[in-house]
């Protein structure tokens, strides 16, 4: 019965990545290096007006007195800095107006991705800014939330038309001297989406970007920014797949958010980059910074993420309460497997009063990889009667692997209610047992009982997303099954 | 009286202190803690100090404690007091062997080491480690010698006397043996003792440790504890720490435990300014049961740090954590726990619990729960809560007649019961029941016949 179990566990864990391919598209890349030319040329490259050069130059200053961070419980082999491209675009040549411009080959990518541009467009009702490496290709919808009021559009596009809103809000979340990968992607972010509600409006679909790494060697240095002004609401997704690669590649992206009052943002994230073979070698490094403020009174914002890919994840989504009676929540399912190694949780700092907090965790770890959550929950003086939940599971399969699990809890307000907890199993034998006694194969109810085990955090995505997502739990750990 | 200059560090310092001291260290010291000193003060050299970019001591600030103006004293002892005429222990009904350590050093009764009814030897580490030195070379430095901690090295390397405690083979000792350990001096003082628990197989110990300051100078201790449990050893410590608020106190403990041991830890900390235990746990042998419980009560601006870490590298062992504590004033706690389950430690059933209650605005609470597991077939949990008394049992006290700040003791005092409840030996747990009542009161500065005023 062990032996069998074990022989199972060691095919549904040894399923390869599915969404490896390389699409050979035109590239504009710059030389490989990092040096305050190279700056100079991505901002010259994108058109950039002057407060964004500087912007980049004092990241790059600041960064160059940081050091990389060492506390996560990660085993990261020496970065070479200087051995990435931090420019990459695919070469376009005028500005498209219809699909049909759009290079075949790219959209050929998409289609294997799952994500037919047009059928999007028509049948779901999802505006797609998809980006291929750098630069946005195509933006649709834009119209539509052009009528309401509602700016979504690539960054640096945001950079050239609404400067003052991109100076306003850009480095107010996540400032530039926040951490080593914040100052680096500060300093050389190639783009990302820009993401603007105005007063009161709800946005009438999920907007969603598609980020992509393709070419080789290719740092890819993503930046977000969403503002969503009083009594608005936006839900917004992100989803990442790779192509296969044998050198590893560096990721370091910002996602920041603002909520002013009465606002609620919802960010749902599916993260499958290339994790590597099943020897450990390539695969995705992704450091990534993201956090939210809960600027105004009774606003809300909420993260959502399954993380499947990546060599090494290193990435605490966190939220700023500081409007009274704010919200943050936290639904996370980390995957590891094979020699991944992740290091992900959440911060929620509470200064508002009546401000709330959720974290909901799930980890999942198999081969040989480690699987660790890290979750700081701070309650401030002044944060009266905050409440904080936190729960953190974590599933063993194998006994190879790390499950690991380190919260920080500090409270310094004497009304405040926090609790944490936590357990560590592994599949039970007995509920294997009840699966095959009704006749499902053993294969089949390891997948039944991880779905079940990880319904809490799917339930939160979004229709669309949810599927893609009980898709990717299956591809990333049950090989077979599915 | 040293002088203590800002701009050295403190590495450096005590790297200095060594090289003039380390001749007089070793001369009252017996050679087989100098043995390990050399390599100690190279370790030292190495790690230095913790600061608080070290994720271990994240709250605690070890530099500004050091940093004191404290005498450090390597020679003879001179003690002007008459410490048994001043220190009368307030535990009643309990018939306890007693031991003192004064200012780090065993205190001399005219026997440095004595064998106790039933067969323990217990007394001065100094003259043990002459008088066993088999025993003691087995022991001394073993299991803390792994540490990456700059502080027990600086132990190892200063280190001149401690407490030696003995139980052969198959000896029972139903009376428990008391250590107490009093600071006392007419300066600010540091002082840096090693004690020594040693069981072997079949052993059973009652060991309290009761610490005090008898003078109201600024005392520094940094000690370090060795216990090793052998096969189906049993050991009961309690802590009491009782100390003024204008004393720091470090402790290390490293336990070793054999096969099919138990040890039950508690440590108890009412007074104390700077108060930072850490406790380390090696789980060595299958079914070995550890429980790790400790109770912090701190108000004014006290900071108490607890720090545990229970490294299971056998199957089939069990522990358990429990700390609670009550921060009042602006007084500052911290915990931080963690499970190491290696990777052939199965069937491993670990706990952990975490409970603190805030009273007001101004206190602080910093908690870390964590796991480390690399085995799958294991039963591990934790939970951490920092909350408030709660609203409706403190109503329905007072809806009976209870008035308000009654309910409010009667409800803390339950609280730390829970740690209180599981000291084995029922008089001194009777004892502590009393005095964390006392303390919760703010009535307890100090125990009840002694002549000092401590608090």
């Amino acid at each position: 019965m062990q032996k069998d179990q074990d022989q199972i566990l060691n095919e549904v864990t040894s399923g390869e990545y599915k969404f490896g391919f390389y699409t050979d598209i035109e590239h504009d890349s710059i030389a490989k290096g990092l040096n305050e030319e190279v700056i100079r040329l991505i901002s010259g490259k994108k058109d950039e007006p002057d407060f964004m050069l500087e912007f980049r130059l004092k990241a790059y200053r600041h960064w160059l007195t940081m050091k990389m961070p060492e506390w996560a419980h990660l085993k990261i082999p020496e970065i070479n800095y200087q051995d990435q491209i931090y420019y990459s675009a695919p070469v376009q040549k005028a500005k498209l107006e219809s699909l049909d411009e759009v290079d075949p080959q790219l959209l050929e990518t998409f289609n294997k991705l799952g994500i037919p541009l047009e059928e999007q467009k028509h049948l779901a009702g999802v505006a797609v800014d998809a980006v291929m490496d750098s630069v946005s290709v195509k933006t649709t919808f834009k119209e539509t939330l052009a009528e309401l009021g509602i700016i979504f559009c690539s960054f640096s596009e945001a950079v050239r038309e609404y400067p003052d809103l991109v100076r306003k809000y850009m480095g107010s979340v996540v400032p530039y001297t926040d951490n080593y990968f914040a100052a680096l992607n500060s300093a050389v972010f190639s783009d990302g989406s820009f993401c603007y509600i105005p007063k009161g409006v709800r946005c009438p679909m999920e907007l969603s970007t598609y980020f992509r790494i393709n070419a080789a060697n290719t740092g890819q240095f993503e930046r977000t920014l969403i503002v969503a002004e009083d009594k608005s609401y936006v839900s917004y997704l992100e989803g990442c797949t790779a192509p296969m690669r044998d050198e590893n590649q560096l990721h370091a992206a910002i996602v920041e958010i603002v909520a002013m009052e009465n606002a609620e943002v919802k960010y749902a994230t599916v993260q499958n980059w290339y994790p590597g073979n099943k020897e450990g070698k390539g695969g995705i490094y992704n450091f990534v910074t993201k956090r939210g403020i809960c600027k105004g009174d009774n606003s809300r914002i909420s993260w959502t993420q399954i993380e499947t890919g990546s060599a090494i994840t290193w990435k605490y989504p966190s939220v700023i309460l500081r409007g009274h009676n704010s919200t943050g929540e936290f639904y996370s399912v980390a995957v590891t497997n094979n020699h991944q190694q992740a290091d992900t949780g959440t911060k929620m700092i509470h200064i508002g009063k009546n401000t709330k907090s959720i974290i909901v965790s799930k980890g999942i770890s198999a081969g040989v990889s480690n699987n660790s959550y890290r979750g700081l929950v701070k309650v401030l003086r002044g944060a009266g009667n905050a409440r904080n939940f936190s729960q953190c599971d974590s599933l063993l399969l194998g006994d190879k692997c790390g499950a690991h699990t380190f919260p920080y809890i500090e409270s310094a307000n004497h009304s405040a209610i926090i609790e944490h907890e936590a357990t560590t199993s592994k599949i039970g034998e007995d509920q294997i047992f009840y699966c095959n006694q009704r006749g499902i194969s053993t294969e089949d109810a390891i997948g039944l009982i991880i779905n079940g085990y990880a319904k809490e955090v799917l339930n939160k995505l979004p229709m669309e997303f949810a599927v893609e997502a009980q898709k990717l739990l299956q591809i990333s750990l049950e090989g077979s099954v599915g | 009286m040293s002088t203590i200059t800002e701009n050295i560090s403190l590495k450096e310092q005590f790297l200095e202190l060594y090289r003039n001291k380390s001749g007089e260290i070793a001369a009252n010291s017996a050679p087989l803690m100098n043995a390990l000193r050399d390599n100690a003060i190279g370790k030292l050299e190495k790690l230095g100090f913790p600061d608080r970019k070290k994720e271990d001591y994240l709250y605690a600030d070890i530099n500004s404690v050091f940093r004191q103006d404290l005498e450090k004293s390597f020679g003879e002892q001179k003690i002007n007091f008459n410490i048994r005429e001043i220190f009368h222990c307030d535990v009643p009904h309990l018939d306890t062997s007693l031991l003192l350590l004064v200012n780090g050093r065993f205190y001399n009764n005219g026997q440095e080491l004595r064998e106790l009814p039933g067969g323990v030897i217990a007394g001065s580490m100094k003259q043990a480690a002459k008088d066993y030195p088999e025993i003691v070379e087995k022991h001394y430095g073993r299991y803390s010698g792994n540490s990456k901690d700059g502080l027990v090295a600086l132990n190892t390397a200063f280190a001149q006397d401690g407490i030696f405690v003995y139980a052969p083979p198959g000896v029972r000792s139903e009376k428990p043996v008391q250590i107490v350990n009093i600071m006392i001096s007419d300066t600010g003082q540091m002082a840096q003792h090693r004690n020594l628990f040693i069981e072997g197989e079949d052993a059973g110990l009652n060991i309290v440790v009761c610490d005090h300051s008898l003078s109201a100078h600024r005392f520094l201790t940094n000690s370090v504890n060795e216990v090793f449990a052998g096969e189906r050893a049993q050991i009961n410590l309690t802590r009491i720490q009782n100390e003024h608020n204008g004393s720091t106190q470090i402790t290390h403990s490293y336990s070793h435990q054999e096969a099919g041991s138990h040890l039950a830890s508690n440590i108890i900390s009412l007074h104390g300014g700077f108060i930072r235990n850490n406790v380390f746990v090696k789980m060595n042998g299958e079914h070995a049961e550890n429980h790790s419980m400790g109770l912090y009560l701190a108000d004014k601006n006290q900071y108490i740090d607890n720090f545990v870490f229970i490294d299971h590298s056998s199957p089939n062992c069990f522990s358990n954590q429990l700390y609670k504590g009550v921060l009042d004033d602006t007084a500052l706690g911290a915990f931080t726990g963690r499970i190491l389950v290696e990777r052939d430690a199965q069937k491993t059933n670990a706990y952990q619990s975490n409970n603190s209650i805030l009273m007001t605005d101004d206190a602080r609470m910093y908690s870390r729960p964590q796991l480390e597991i690399y085995a799958d077939d294991v039963k591990c949990s934790h939970g951490s809560t920092l909350g408030q008394l709660d609203e409706d049992a403190l109503f329905y006290m007072r809806s009976r007649g209870i008035n308000h700040r009654e309910a409010r003791l009667l409800l803390m005092f339950a609280f730390a019961h829970d740690v209180i409840k599981n000291i084995r030996v029922k008089a001194l747990r009777e004892r502590i029941d009393h005095l964390v009542n006392k303390r919760l009161r703010g009535e307890l500065s100090r125990c009840n016949n002694c002549a000092m005023q401590c608090g």
